[in-house]
């Protein structure tokens, strides 16, 4: 093998008193793809981070036998300018004067794509490109940099199957070629499907590295939590068939974007997944239960009580909890603490004439703290300074604080490391179970949907499927996408 | 990341509490030292006199800062404070003092002129705020078009004139003591302490900062964001024309260049900015905004006391702002002067 791209040796790493990385060694192969596995909090961001250069290690050092480019989970794009601009952003080919060139750079941004097997129109400005694409431009600028090492992290969380799979073929492209691939996930699949080795990280540090070939799946998970047991399984319910109970929420012709003439219905203590591609309407349908989205046409009842379209206050009286999507723009207020952000939804339980008592706030948040294992420096703390799972965990818990008659959820378990994901699943279903609960759950994620009593797959806006327990993975995905008998 | 999970979620954190209150207090070092250099310049510097006049100065200019600084809690800002500053008093005044001293002769009470006045308050307030949210036009450009049209209607009503011979009733806010404390600084001390606790403890206040820190995720937590900012313009509003109120006592008339000529929306910028009011909204406290307008204060006072060439004031001031921005910056971290 030829020397290695990157090789880092004895990484130590403390922010305060937390010890981020422990004595830390990887090394990077051409033509090699390294997944990088763990809890969230084991290390991995601070590891990639210090590879990157945005801060130095305590101890250890690195060394790059070859430029190295970081793909992050958020874009960084400029969504005004074209892909090719965005390609050769900073270092535009120019003429006499400092004069930007721009039938040069139309032209050598068209050759990089060819060169590396992509398709992306060099003139088109990177807004009007899918997230997918946008992944492409910040890998190609990466390559027309002369990069021979790639840092992806967690680059496929904002993406449906079909691009997934479209962005690893780039990948093994990539691969092939002789560049060296760090590719950070939380889903193990992944893993498997596009490395070709792999590291587990836990508490800072390397528990496992071995060739992808020599390990299992359960090899992995077993690294990764360590010797704690894995508390609060999700467990199929016994009594799997669906309540008979008279329906609690009935969502009747809804009509939106994404979504024509839906019918669903939920029974009092049911839990009900939603499920499909991205733009099926799966979580849009969700969001307008909760008030979150207005509908065009259609009626919500919760109760034999209509819900006023869009109005999220309302629905939230009316006793429906919500778990948004997208925990940085709608989950929690950065600045706020934990206990304020989980008491938001109920501050007239805390308030004398309007009045919060914190004492109080704290008294009430703390419990679905400890109940949803919420790791902070006190509940005081802001929340923007949790690692991603526990802020997910304070949106859950958000949601959960407010007694909710009903609990919709989307994509609770987005970017949660495996053992939190169990553990927040399990608490949902634990929930529904001891307060009656009714449960509303959009996810593309099938593993989520494991609790649920019934599966409604939705394809192209209207209602396709509905599964019932035991679930068949493949007739679940197969229906996704639009094949299958009907159920 | 080791930690006792049960332990650590329900003990509050001893030293982000103390970090957060150094935050507070960032300013208060700098106005230490200021008091210091103002005593050793000038022996009348630390007198009660002095110190109660420079209260008196700066309390209509830390009403409108409580105003401002609501705005910009919630994550917008509001150019035309300044001019309903001079409008509301305008207008009251013009309807109260007779035709001699450029009123319109319909010679109402002090009391119904302060109810005028408030009125113009809330009517501004209500505009803008239903512009902005309800609209959804830019609050930057709403209120720029606003305190323009404000201040030419401020203009227009006296024609230029300046309406005097104010009422004790009317002038009392700005200009009566109680022993050696103005009144107007005693209001304004308290509307301070009010807000201040308002934000910290009430239900309301909270949801100011859920709203500026992340106005989806305070949606979806179900507080009504709308009403929420809607309430804030026109407190903002009200607040600036309390301020105004004591201006025109203060100076016993009311001028067309009070607030919008004058610019002292700048002024009001500066003072939150300095004391840690982030213009990105969702962080800033009372403490903060208090503590800046007083270090403006004591700075014009010093400039005063000083008699500092009256060419060169502006200079020395834009220097100070600039200089309490950076120092702002160095003691209160990073999130600090945004």
């Amino acid at each position: 093998m030829s020397e290695p791209a990157v090789a880092a040796a004895g990484i130590h790493k403390r922010f305060g008193s937390t010890r981020a990385l422990r004595g830390v060694d990887l090394t990077l192969e051409p033509g090699r793809c390294l997944g990088l596995v763990g809890r969230n909090g084991a290390g991995k961001s601070t590891l990639v981070s210090i590879l990157s250069g945005i801060y130095p290690p305590d101890a250890g050092e690195v060394h790059l036998n070859a430029p190295l480019a970081t793909v992050f989970q958020h874009s960084m794009v400029v969504p005004g300018m074209t892909v090719a601009e965005n390609v050769f952003l900073g270092r535009q080919p120019r003429r006499r004067g400092g004069i930007v060139d721009w039938r040069q750079m139309r032209e050598q941004a068209e050759r990089v794509m060819a060169d590396w097997g992509f398709d992306v129109n060099a003139s088109t400005p990177c807004g009007n490109l899918t997230v997918e694409q946008r992944q492409v431009v910040e890998i190609v600028r990466a390559l027309a940099a002369g990069t021979r090492c790639l840092l992806l992290d967690e680059p496929t969380a904002a993406l449906e199957r079909g691009a997934t799979e479209r962005l690893f073929e780039r990948i093994r492209q990539v691969r092939t070629q002789g560049v060296a691939i760090l590719y950070i996930s939380h889903h193990l699949e992944e893993v498997f499907e596009i490395c070709t080795d792999v590291a587990v990280l836990r508490d800072g540090a390397k528990v496992l590295a071995a060739p992808l070939g020599e390990v299992t799946k359960t090899d992995l998970v077993t690294a990764m939590v360590g010797n704690v047991p894995a508390r609060a399984r999700a467990q199929l319910r016994a009594d799997a068939a669906v309540r008979e109970g008279r329906p609690m929420l009935t969502a009747e012709g809804i009509t939106a974007d994404y979504l024509r003439n839906v019918m669903l219905s939920v029974a009092a203590g049911e839990r009900v997944g939603v499920t499909g591609l991205r733009g099926s309407g799966a979580t849009t349908l969700a969001r307008i239960v909760a008030g979150a989205a207005t509908q065009d046409a259609g009626t919500v009842h919760l109760n034999q009580r209509q819900l006023r379209p869009g109005d999220r206050a309302g629905a939230l009286r009316a006793g429906i909890g919500y778990i948004p999507e997208d925990r940085q723009a709608d989950g929690f207020v950065p600045l706020l603490g934990a206990a304020e952000n989980i008491a938001m939804t109920v501050t007239e339980r805390i308030a004398a004439a309007g009045f919060i008592n914190p004492k109080r706030r704290e008294t009430l948040a703390a419990p679905l703290a400890s109940r949803l294992s919420l790791v902070s420096a006190g509940l005081g703390q802001p929340v923007g300074e949790l690692s991603g799972g526990n802020q997910q965990k304070v949106t859950v818990a958000r949601a959960l604080a407010s007694d909710p008659k009903l609990i919709v959820a989307i994509t609770p378990t987005r970017g949660v490391d495996v053992a939190s994901k169990e553990l927040l699943l399990g608490e949902l279903a634990r929930i529904t179970e001891e307060t009656g609960a009714s449960l509303l759950l959009a996810s593309d994620e099938l593993d989520d949907l494991v609790i649920c009593d019934r599966i409604v797959v939705l394809v192209r806006g209207e209602v396709f499927a509905e599964f019932h327990p035991p679930f068949d993975r493949e007739a679940l995905i197969a229906a996704t996408e639009g094949m299958g008998a009907h159920d | 990341m080791i930690k006792t999970i049960d332990k650590a979620s329900v003990t509050p954190s001893r030293s982000a509490a103390a970090i957060s209150w150094i935050r507070e207090a960032a300013l208060l070092p700098v106005l230490g030292v200021l008091l210091v250099v103002g005593a050793l310049l000038n022996n009348h510097f630390l007198t009660v006199s002095n110190m109660t006049g420079v209260g008196q100065q700066v309390s209509a200019l830390g009403v409108v800062v409580v105003g401002e600084s609501l705005i910009l809690l919630i994550g917008g800002m509001d150019l035309s404070l300044e001019s309903t500053y001079g409008l509301a008093p305008m207008v009251a005044a013009w309807l109260i003092v007779p035709a001699a001293s450029f009123g319109n002769g319909m010679m109402l009470g002090s009391f119904l002129g302060i109810v005028i006045l408030l009125a113009i308050g809330v009517a501004v307030g209500l505009v803008n705020g239903l512009l902005i949210v309800k609209g959804r036009l830019n609050g930057f450009i709403v209120t720029l078009g606003m305190t323009i049209l404000l201040a030419g209607l401020q203009n227009g009503t006296v024609k230029g004139q300046a309406p005097f011979n104010l009422p004790t009733g009317f002038a009392y806010l700005g200009s009566a003591t109680i022993g050696a404390f103005p009144v107007s600084l005693i209001v304004a001390a308290l509307i301070f302490i009010a807000t201040g606790l308002f934000l910290r403890y009430h239900r309301a206040g909270r949801a100011v900062y859920a709203i500026g820190g992340n106005r989806d995720a305070a949606r979806a937590a179900g507080i009504k964001v709308d009403r929420v900012r809607i309430g804030v313009y026109v407190a903002g509003s009200v607040l600036a024309a309390i301020g105004g109120l004591m201006e025109a006592g203060r100076v016993s008339s009311v001028t067309p260049q009070q607030g919008y000529q004058e610019g002292i929306i700048f002024a009001v910028f500066a003072a939150a900015v300095i004391g840690g009011v982030s213009l990105q909204g969702g962080r800033g406290n009372m403490v903060g905004a208090a503590s800046g307008v007083i270090l403006l204060g004591l700075v014009q006072n010093i400039l005063d006391l000083e008699q500092a060439p009256n060419y060169w004031i502006d200079a020395i001031n834009g220097g100070v702002i600039l200089f309490a921005l950076l120092l702002a910056r160095v003691i209160g971290g990073e999130a600090s002067a945004e």
